[in-house]
């Protein structure tokens, strides 16, 4: 399978990176490259093989329903949650309007 | 199944509505789904997110075992199958409201399976039987945050206090026909919820939202293409967009168009819908498993827990109160509608029960006659008056126990009530020194039959002539000659006994 | 002013607690050592103030008679993935120029806690993606080795190259590393020093930047293996922060450390004499045989039969994961924030990231994207995860037969920077030998064996049964002590 040009420009609209005509242009025969590449895997048979699901053997752990029970990842920490924001205004953070 | 007698009347003829509906319900914990941070509501702005929820570089979620606990006493409670392994998936989309760039749902292997839920007639509202709604699956997920348009000219502004809040996404099948039954699901889903405990089914709040999908068809025919009308906050809301929506539709193709498949939002000031613009493009959600999170895998103690802990739900309630109690039909559905509602009754009854000295289902109808209609016409009539921290289920259960003995009439009864709720204090007391009382002492009720006897000489002789009728009379003179006050068992007791001789 | 630049963790640890010298002597010399090697490239950000604050504190405990910890009065260098409090925290990439979380990863900080001191944010391949620290937004790390008789600048590896041309040229005694497809292996290999990847699951990922989750995890790089036992004792142990971390006690490596492998045997994959690979690896791989041999382990043959599919799978499944962990880098929170004129919230989104992220990030966010969007996640994706499962199992097959497994790192030693970029996907063979270990989610360490007739050095690489990081030590060790390797890159910066 390879990807055109438009796919590509969709792929990367879809993944939110704005691509100029040149950028693209590169970046199509370098992706194609890699899916021929990984092409490959469609030899195996895989039937009757599960996808991975837990690389170590392990089940998910739950925590407990306290709030603030560990420090890291505590709420009320507004300062800490917006200190590195780049456009923070009077608590929230500020983003260029959105019309729904 | 019944079929659903609402239709759209077209040009081209009857239109029948097809209607599924995705609830989103918070969870009620304590905590969020995979932070520490609290799910308290109104709070500052940004003032419960944790570093998690604002998606801070390698932040991990650590999901809150009360907020599965209450998914899987919830699928029990809808009849569902309980998936004992599940997972995680994140559905991939970017919008301000979601920090991570994904969501953590359940897309793969949701937690909870196949169940359904049971709505009752209503002839009045249009449900001319009772119908089973079935469940598609439960699945828990992540709450978004909240953007403001209005606070600035240029910006929107994020908040992120919801962010990371649990919520269950309930997804019915396409099996409603009409906004009858749409707002009949919702109302006994909430009403489900809040039995459990759940979801405190708060819809102001946005504790519960609904996702409603709507499609027309010809009766018969194929599902039509269907709309999707987000977070509808209400029931009323949610039988409005099922109007509009589906004659919308149904303009739509008796014009000759076709109807998109899309995402719309519902305006509650005009009670219509519009093409919602924000997430035109976010079809593509690549969904995988979160490798952050391994598969959830319920064990059996876990999930008996769960069981054990599930209370009685409303149609086992409603049937125990019609079977067991003998109350009717009527009545059962009333008490059992609200978790409130039943909870009070059920109080009552039995401190009711208790004070008379019998079973609980000997006094049922009367403690049910009481608690629905009047105590309620009491509270009614005094107003701003009633004081309804007076209203102990010990006390309303002492003035009806008083009724039982034939202490104080029904008349008395309220009055008993009316001064209960507005100064307070024992009925008992109250009875007694203000002089509400009914009197059963057969000295002072035969003294005044005697009396009565005595002056009417020619009713009693057509009475034992076998003019019967006439013995109404004798109870009226008598319980007037009392002054509204005699035991009219003991009345009726004593005048049998000296007419009849 | 005595220079303890050549001195590794255990030295400097035991002479700190020994009183043989002050931990702030041994700051001192390091941050100088640092600074007067600006050339290297290795730190994207110093933090002389930071050691020199973590010795003095160990002095002062030693003063004290208290207990100095694991790492007491060793001062190290931080792979700028872990996040730092206060100090920037980038991943190399511009997205997240001059980002200052207001909180401590674990790993960083259970080596705080043991009493290390922090030189610097080493740089590395941008959001780690890379084998040969080419992708970093601040520039390429020189290797400090050269090949002999020439003067080309050298690749250190990737995606941990700052760290392993920092502990190769003795400017920092170990430093953290993260290995997601063999990024601390394969970095280790080409300066020749030491690195072990952990069990998955032994080191928190808390406060590390993801590129891919089912993937990553940290481990030390060192001059020694009795350096990364220390170092990776004081680094690994549960963390209720992170989901997937083991629950399991930390063992006690360092004290169990031998190299007696008396019955103990030693697989040989025979998939891994692959085509490509360069003939004094085939020539070590002989030696190291031999080496293990003589510390008493019985030599077998075993099969990885799925070994070739394994790259393809991994260049699948870490950029699907690193397509979603990088959708957070969109100019709301934190980080690098574009937006054009009239730019709506989407447009600000697609800005941000297109000069936020590098070409090979980009390359990698697309590629992901792309197996996981509708009609194509059965065919890539799913598929993957199915030979992932076949290449775990194919370990669990040979661990039914042998302790650990012996093989190459890399296929072939360093190259000079800027000799692979022509096509990504002859970047990617670099790490053939060591993505299936982490596919299959094993502890793997790469340990110097030899110099090339260019005189660069060359690795060997040992996998283990899952948590089962001493038995991957101690074979290291076994070789360590065999191989004499003594190489030093001659100082040039
Ligand atoms: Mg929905
Ligand atoms: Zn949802």
């Amino acid at each position: 399978m390879s990807v055109t040009r438009e796919e590509v420009a969709k792929i990367a609209s879809l993944a939110r990176i704005k691509m100029g005509d040149e950028e693209l242009d590169r970046m199509v025969p370098e992706l194609n490259n890699i899916l021929d590449w990984v092409e490959q895997l469609g030899e195996v048979d895989t039937s009757g093989v599960e996808p991975m699901t837990a690389v170590i053997p392990n089940s998910l752990r739950l925590r407990d329903d306290v709030v603030d029970a560990i420090p890291e990842t505590s709420g009320g920490r507004r300062e800490d949650v917006l200190a590195n924001a780049p456009a923070a205004e009077h608590g929230f953070f500020g983003v260029p309007k959105v019309i729904e | 199944m019944s079929e659903s007698t609402y239709r759209i009347q077209g040009a081209t003829g009857e239109w029948e509505v097809v209607i599924g509906l995705e609830v989103h319900a918070q969870v009620t914990s304590n905590a969020k789904l995979f932070s520490g941070a609290s799910t308290a509501f109104g709070a500052e702005p940004n003032t419960q997110v944790s570093l998690v929820d604002a998606a801070m570089p390698g932040m991990l979620p650590v999901p809150n075992r009360e907020c599965i606990r209450q998914a899987v006493r919830t699928g029990m409670a809808i009849e569902a199958q309980i998936n004992k392994w599940s997972r995680f998936d994140r559905k991939n989309y970017f919008y301000a409201d979601l920090p991570q760039g994904y969501q953590i749902s359940q897309l793969y292997h949701p937690i909870v399976g196949e169940g359904a839920l049971h709505i009752e007639a209503d002839e009045k509202a249009g449900i001319p039987q009772d119908k089973t709604i079935g469940i598609e699956r439960i699945h828990v997920e992540q709450d978004a945050g909240k953007l403001m348009h209005d606070q600035h000219p240029t910006m929107s502004y994020v908040d992120l206090n919801r962010t990371g809040i649990a919520l269950m996404e309930i997804v019915s099948k396409p099996d409603m026909r009409s906004p009858a039954e749409a707002g009949a699901y919702v109302r006994k889903l909430r009403s489900i919820l809040r039995y459990v405990g759940s979801c405190d089914g708060n819809m102001e709040e946005g504790s519960m939202r609904a996702d409603v999908n709507v499609s027309v068809r010809k009766p018969g025919e194929e599902f039509g293409t269907r709309t999707e009308t987000k977070n509808v906050n209400s029931v009323r809301f949610v039988m409005q967009v099922i109007e509009y929506e589906a004659n919308r539709q149904v303009d739509v193709l008796e014009n000759g168009g076709t109807v998109d498949q899309e995402t719309r939002l519902f305006d509650p000031g005009t009670g219509t819908t519009r093409t919602m613009r924000s997430k035109e493009d976010a079809h593509d959600y690549r969904y995988f498993p979160d490798p952050d999170l391994l598969p959830l895998e319920l064990d059996d103690s876990f999930i008996e827990e769960c069981r054990a802990s599930l209370p009685e739900l409303p149609d086992a309630k409603r049937a125990r109160y019609e079977n067991e109690l003998g109350l009717t039909p009527y009545n059962a559905r009333e008490l059992t509608a609200e978790v409130e509602t039943f909870g009070r009754f059920e109080t009552l009854l039995a401190a009711a029960a208790a004070k008379i000295g019998k079973p609980e289902a000997k006094v049922a109808t009367q403690v049910a006659n009481w608690a629905l209609s009047v105590a309620p016409g009491v509270v009614k009539s005094l107003g701003d008056e009633a004081n309804m921290a007076n209203a102990t289920a010990e006390r309303q259960a002492s003035i009806l126990a008083m009724q039982d003995k034939g202490e104080i009439s029904g008349g008395q009864a309220k009055e008993i009530y009316e001064i209960v709720l507005k100064e307070g204090g024992e009925p008992e007391a109250i009875a007694d020194e203000r002089g509400l009382k009914q009197v059963s002492d057969t000295g002072a009720i035969e003294a005044k039959i005697d009396e009565i006897i005595a002056a009417n000489e020619d009713k009693v002789a057509e009475y034992r002539g076998g003019k019967e009728k006439l013995f109404g009379f004798f109870v009226g003179q008598t319980m007037k000659a009392m002054q509204g006050k005699a035991n009219p068992a003991v009345v009726n007791q004593l005048l049998k006994a000296k007419l009849d001789n | 002013m005595t220079d303890f630049t050549n001195l590794g963790v255990k030295e400097i640890r035991d002479g700190v607690a020994g009183g043989d010298f002050t931990a702030r002597e041994v700051a001192e010399s390091f941050n100088a050592a640092v600074a007067a090697a600006a050339e290297l490239n290795a730190f994207i950000v110093t933090t002389p103030d930071h050691a020199l604050a973590a010795a003095d504190a160990t002095d002062a405990k030693r003063a004290k008679g208290e207990d100095l910890g694991k790492m007491g009065g060793v001062p190290i260098g931080m792979k700028d993935l872990f996040a730092t409090k206060g100090v920037q925290t980038t991943a190399a990439s511009h997205i997240l120029e001059g980002f200052k979380p207001e909180y401590e990863s674990t790993v960083s900080q259970k080596l705080w806690d043991a009493g290390a001191g922090m030189l610097g944010k080493l740089n590395l391949d941008q959001f780690a993606m890379g084998s040969s620290n080419e992708t970093s937004y601040f520039g390429n790390v020189n290797s400090p080795w050269k090949k002999d008789g020439t003067n080309a600048a050298m690749s250190p590896g990737g995606s941990s190259g700052g760290s392993s041309s920092a502990v190769a040229a003795r400017i920092a005694p170990a430093a953290t590393g993260t290995d997601t497809g063999g990024s601390i292996r394969q970095p280790a290999a080409f300066t020749g020093i030491c690195g072990i990847k952990p069990t998955y699951g032994r080191c928190s990922r808390w406060g590390v930047v993801a590129f891919a989750s089912s993937l990553d995890q940290a481990g030390p790089m060192a001059r020694s293996v009795e350096d990364c036992a220390i170092m990776l004792e004081a680094m690994a142990g549960f963390d209720p922060k992170d989901a997937t971390s083991l629950q399991m006690d930390v063992p006690d490596w360092e004290t169990a450390l031998s190299s007696d492998l008396k019955g103990k045997k030693v697989g040989i994959p025979k998939e891994y004499r692959m085509e490509g690979t360069d003939q004094a690896i085939l020539d070590s791989w002989e030696q190291g045989k031999a080496m293990l041999r003589d510390a008493g382990a019985e030599i077998v043959d075993v099969s990885l039969p799925h070994t070739k599919y394994a790259l393809p799978a991994y260049y699948i499944i870490a950029p699907a994961e690193a397509s979603s962990n990088l959708a957070r880098y969109d100019g709301v929170r934190y980080g690098l924030r574009v937006l054009p004129e009239g730019a709506g919230l989407q447009d600000m989104y697609a800005a941000t990231r297109a000069a936020g992220f590098g070409d090979e990030v980009k390359r990698r966010v697309l590629i992901g994207t792309y197996v996981l969007s509708a009609g194509f996640y059965d065919a890539y994706y799913t598929q993957a995860q199915k030979i992932r499962t076949l290449v775990a199992q194919d370990f669990e097959k040979a661990f039914a037969t042998c302790d650990v497994i012996l093989a190459p790192t890399t296929p072939t030693a360093s190259f000079p920077l800027g000799s692979l970029n022509e096509d990504p996907l002859t970047m990617y063979l670099n790490d053939v030998f060591a993505v299936p270990a982490s596919l299959a989610g094993l502890p793997a360490m790469s340990v110097p064996a030899m110099v090339n007739s260019d005189g660069l050095p060359l690795g060997l690489q040992l996998v283990g049964k899952p948590f089962d990081e001493q038995g991957v030590l101690n074979a290291g060790l076994a070789i360590q002590q065999r191989a004499g390797f003594d190489a030093q890159p001659e100082k040039w910066w």
